[in-house]
């Protein structure tokens, strides 16, 4: 086969397999993700859709529940109606009341309940400072 | 008085900057004094720039309260080692850090080929400077990140540095990810030069290949500090989550890592130079990129450090890198066209460009995977992202295959293999795979987890392969030298060193990932409810809950457990336990605010190198908590000087009538309560002690897990055989050392070829050809010296 051939039949295959693994990765990735709402976004929610809730602990709601704890959100700014969550499995060193969380899970007649292990609790601001105890 | 210096250092780095950028455009006319002049320009930065630091640490150091950095971040009872560490955890501090990386780096790059590449140096100093007076500007000119603000009054106290920030990572991690990012400036810089001057041999390259070596080596050290630090303290028990932020540092970490391999080829055979320059400008963007994403507040991610004035402008600086660039590229073109083509596909060059193509995929996954949330914003509206499993999915399969290709590259020889040779050197790594392969089969249950199989018989062909190309080295060296095995094996080492400190390397990441697929597939969890004197078995290992521990410093309230482990005869014990620790810069005025404070987890490990055993414990303070709730109502009761309470309240409530009239005892005052608040706390923490309350222990026995870590350090082990400079013998004489490279370069090619030959990489015939090209090769270069 002359070089020239070979040359094209060799970049047809790297680009079939780079368009391949584009179209898997568009379309897992529209599957596969899982939407992010605020918490007041999440009172009117569709029960038994997952969805990503990214909220504010309300001061002073966090109580332990049996195997896990149970506390409240609000929206990121603060504002907004409160929802209550139900959760069990590992708790970030960071979580606490006033702390913003990202925790998936699906809404279950008007509760939040998330899935183990999935909380995240961002780390107090490394650049801003937030007054803690104010 | 330090405020005013500091300001006035930086304006004067920022003027410095601006000049060298100036200068170096214009000595770019042939116009050496004015190349020497902006190079000087730069040095001049590098002291500026120095100066401001060394005013920012000594304010920390001295507590020097007036500056608004140093306020927020420190406070007097940070401890000393943390107070130098607080500068980086500050958004004004991380920024002056990376100018003042930036311009040290730059000054060594500099000096380094001020003899060099004339065409080259003055645009790459007009871009190093570039971008340093960019960042410097932003300090000067930005919004809400003037590192030398004041704060009038004058506050007693800071707030103090976070205590999940106080760990002894926050003195290296922060620095090293810098540097990784910063270094991959002078990379860039001098491609851009390379471009710009139409000078596209791999001079450049050479030039800068240290660099670009020592930048992957940083990033990558600050990834897995990052990652070890995730696993000891943030009682997760986990070293990597997909975060974006831990994302944005991998990903030029990868392109770095491509970048690494294929200037070899451009090095070599003069090929795939727009590659190597798009590759560059790729890796330079995501570090800029990563830079911006900590500050942006744009995607969630547990390091979002809030949302921040400077990000817009990081943005701006990308899209002028990317967009410059690109013109740079398109209009050279012409002069960017391969000097040679492919020779076969059985060749080292073409086994690199498949792993240049795999480390590109995995980036643009992880890319996509990063920036998802805005992209489904863009198209349906709504905010969406991907977890975990989904990175893994795409991942797994890129990083097996890496694997693969890590093991077959260094088998084979640069230009062509002949079918003979390629069998006698796959021969004992296949053997050994197939073997390995077979034992896990019969003796373990791999066969659940096809990937991690797959990924450990790879690795099984890799480090074999990777041996083999040791010991066959060193063996053509004793059979010429007839020195001892030892000594042929550092002979050749010393000798080679980028050679064998890259097979290093890869051994180093091979051994990375597979503890990273053993820990992931196989790792047992467990949460466990246990009363003093409970046990629980977890796979063999039996663990006791023996008994609380309380203990009180300054600084936190601690409390712990006592585990006994029994596993096969081996007994030990593991102490996890949980710090509460006390706010710092705010009076709580509560005997409850000493328990409300921060929290950090100190995990019980206990490292093997069959797995690890991890435990973390969450002690349940319902019962402390409620008597602190009542000692609270009490101590008030007390002050208040209520009928009914104990004799000794009559004092203190009378300590505070008096501060009541009269203000100037108010400090007394409430340090005596908040002394008699602190004893109140202690006593309380230890009737924990007493309560026999259970407490709940995540314990995770994680198989090879410590395999990373080795294996992260052995990597950085051959980057450093790779970047130690070689000894020079001779001085070459200053104008010739571009050529004198050149030479070196090409008879470098020559040893390599031999040392396959030797090693039965290369048949007799194969290895004729190629020496007798080389040789044609070396003699084009002789010819070209100046006499």
């Amino acid at each position: 086969m002359d070089p020239a051939r070979k040359r094209t039949i060799r970049l047809v295959v790297a680009l079939s397999v780079a368009v391949l693994l584009a179209v898997g990765l568009v379309y897992t990735s529209f599957s596969a993700s899982t939407e992010a709402k605020e918490p007041s976004q999440l009172l009117s929610a569709t029960p038994g859709t997952s969805y990503e809730m990214t909220g504010r602990v309300v001061r002073g709601s966090i109580r332990r529940d049996g195997d896990g704890i149970r506390f409240q959100v609000a929206d990121r700014d603060g504002g907004g109606q409160r929802l209550p969550v139900t959760y069990t499995g590992t708790i970030p060193d960071p979580f606490r009341g006033g702390r913003e969380i990202i925790l998936t899970g699906t809404v279950e007649s008007g509760t939040f309940v998330g899935e183990p292990d999935t909380l995240i609790t961002k780390c107090p601001s490394k650049f801003t400072t937030e007054n803690s105890g104010k | 008085m330090t405020a005013s210096l500091g300001s006035a250092a930086l304006a004067l780095a920022f003027l410095a900057a601006l000049c060298a950028v100036g200068m170096a455009l214009v000595g770019a006319r042939d116009e050496r004094r004015w190349v020497d002049a902006s190079r000087r320009a730069v040095y001049a930065l590098c002291a500026l720039l120095t100066v401001c630091v060394v005013l920012i640490e000594i304010a920390f150091l001295s507590d020097d309260f007036s500056l608004s950095v140093v306020q927020e971040h420190s406070s007097i009872e940070t401890p000393t080692f943390y107070k130098l560490a607080a500068m980086w955890s500050s958004q004004e501090g991380s920024l002056l850090l990376w100018a003042w990386v930036l311009s040290i780096a730059s000054s060594v790059a500099l000096f380094a080929t001020r003899d060099k590449l004339r065409e080259i140096v003055p645009y790459a100093t007009a871009v190093l400077a570039g971008v340093a007076s960019f960042f410097t500007g932003l300090l000067l000119f930005g919004k809400g990140v003037d590192p030398f603000a004041t704060l009038s009054p004058v506050p007693v106290d800071g707030i103090g540095l976070t205590p999940l920030l106080q760990h002894p990572s926050m003195m290296i991690h922060p620095p090293m990810l810098y540097t990784g990012y910063v270094a991959f400036t002078i990379p860039f810089a001098f491609a851009v030069g390379a471009l710009a001057a139409r000078r596209l041999d791999a001079a450049w390259i050479r030039a800068t290949r240290r660099f670009a070596l020592i930048a992957w080596a940083f990033l990558g050290f600050g990834l897995l500090l990052g990652a070890r630090w995730s696993y000891t303290e943030l009682g997760w028990g986990g070293y990597w989550a997909w975060d974006p932020v831990e994302n944005a540092a991998l990903m030029p970490w990868l392109t770095g890592t491509a970048f690494l391999h294929s200037i070899m080829v451009q090095e070599k055979r003069g090929m795939l130079k727009v590659w190597n320059a798009s590759l560059i400008v790729a890796t330079f963007s995501l570090a800029l990129l990563g830079t911006f994403l900590v500050r942006s507040g744009v995607l969630q991610s547990i390091h979002a450090f809030g949302d921040s004035t400077v990000g817009p402008y990081i943005l701006g600086l990308i899209a002028v890198v990317l967009i410059g660039s690109a013109a740079l590229i398109v209009s050279r073109l012409d002069d960017l066209r391969s000097e040679r083509r492919l020779d076969s596909l059985a060749s080292r060059e073409a086994v690199f460009l498949v792993n240049n193509l795999l480390l590109v995929a995995l980036t643009a996954t992880i890319f996509w995977g990063t920036f998802f949330p805005l992209i489904s914003e863009l198209f349906t509206g709504e905010k969406a992202s991907l977890a975990a499993p989904w990175f893994d999915q795409y991942t797994t399969p890129l990083a097996v295959l890496l694997v693969l290709f890590a093991g077959i590259g260094p088998l084979l020889a640069w230009r062509r293999v002949s079918w003979a040779s390629a069998r006698r050197v796959f021969l004992v790594p296949a053997a050994v795979a197939a073997a390995v392969g077979v034992a896990l089969l019969l003796f373990s249950d791999v066969a659940d987890s096809p990937w991690a199989l797959a990924l450990f018989l790879f690795a099984a062909f890799a480090l074999t392969g990777l041996t083999q190309e040791f010991w066959r080295g060193a063996a053509a060296r004793r059979r010429l030298r007839g020195e001892s095995m030892p000594v042929a094996l550092g002979a050749i080492v010393s000798r080679n060193r980028r050679r064998y400190g890259g097979y290093i390397v890869h051994a180093g990441i091979v051994v990375l990932l597979v503890g990273v697929a053993a820990s992931s597939s196989f790792q047992t969890k467990r949460d466990l409810e246990l009363t003093p004197g409970e046990s629980a078995v977890v796979e063999g290992r039996t663990i006791t809950y023996e008994r609380p521990t309380v203990s009180v410093d300054e600084r936190a309230l601690t409390f712990g457990a006592v585990l006994g482990v029994e596993q096969g005869g081996e007994r030990y014990e593991l102490r996890p336990n949980r710090r509460y620790f006390r706010p710092t810069g705010v009076q709580g005025g509560t005997i409850s605010s000493f328990f409300s404070g921060e929290a950090t987890s100190e995990v019980g490990l206990k490292a093997g190198a069959g797995s690890d055993l991890w435990t973390a414990v969450e002690p349940d303070l319902a019962a402390v908590k409620r008597r602190v709730r009542a000692a609270d109502r009490g101590f008030k009761a007390c002050i208040g000087g209520e009928p009914g309470t104990p004799p000794q309240c009559e004092a203190i409530s009378r300590l505070m009538r008096a501060a009541a009239a009269d203000p100037s005892l108010i400090p007394v005052a409430s340090a005596q309560i908040n002394q008699l608040q602190a004893i109140t706390a202690e006593r309380l923490a230890r009737s924990y002690l007493a309560d026999g309350a259970p407490a709940t222990f995540r314990v995770i026995v994680d198989p090879l897990v410590t395999w990373i870590w080795i294996g992260a350090l052995i990597a950085l082990t051959g980057a450093v055989i790779a970047i130690w400079p070689a000894r020079r013998s001779r001085r070459a004489p200053a104008a010739d050392t571009e050529l004198e490279a050149l030479k070196e370069a090409k008879y470098r090619e020559i040893r390599d070829a031999e040392l396959d030959h030797a090693a039965g990489k290369l048949s007799d015939e194969d290895y004729a050809l190629l020496d007798a090209e080389l040789r044609r090769e070396a003699v084009e270069i002789l010819d070209r010296e100046p006499v």
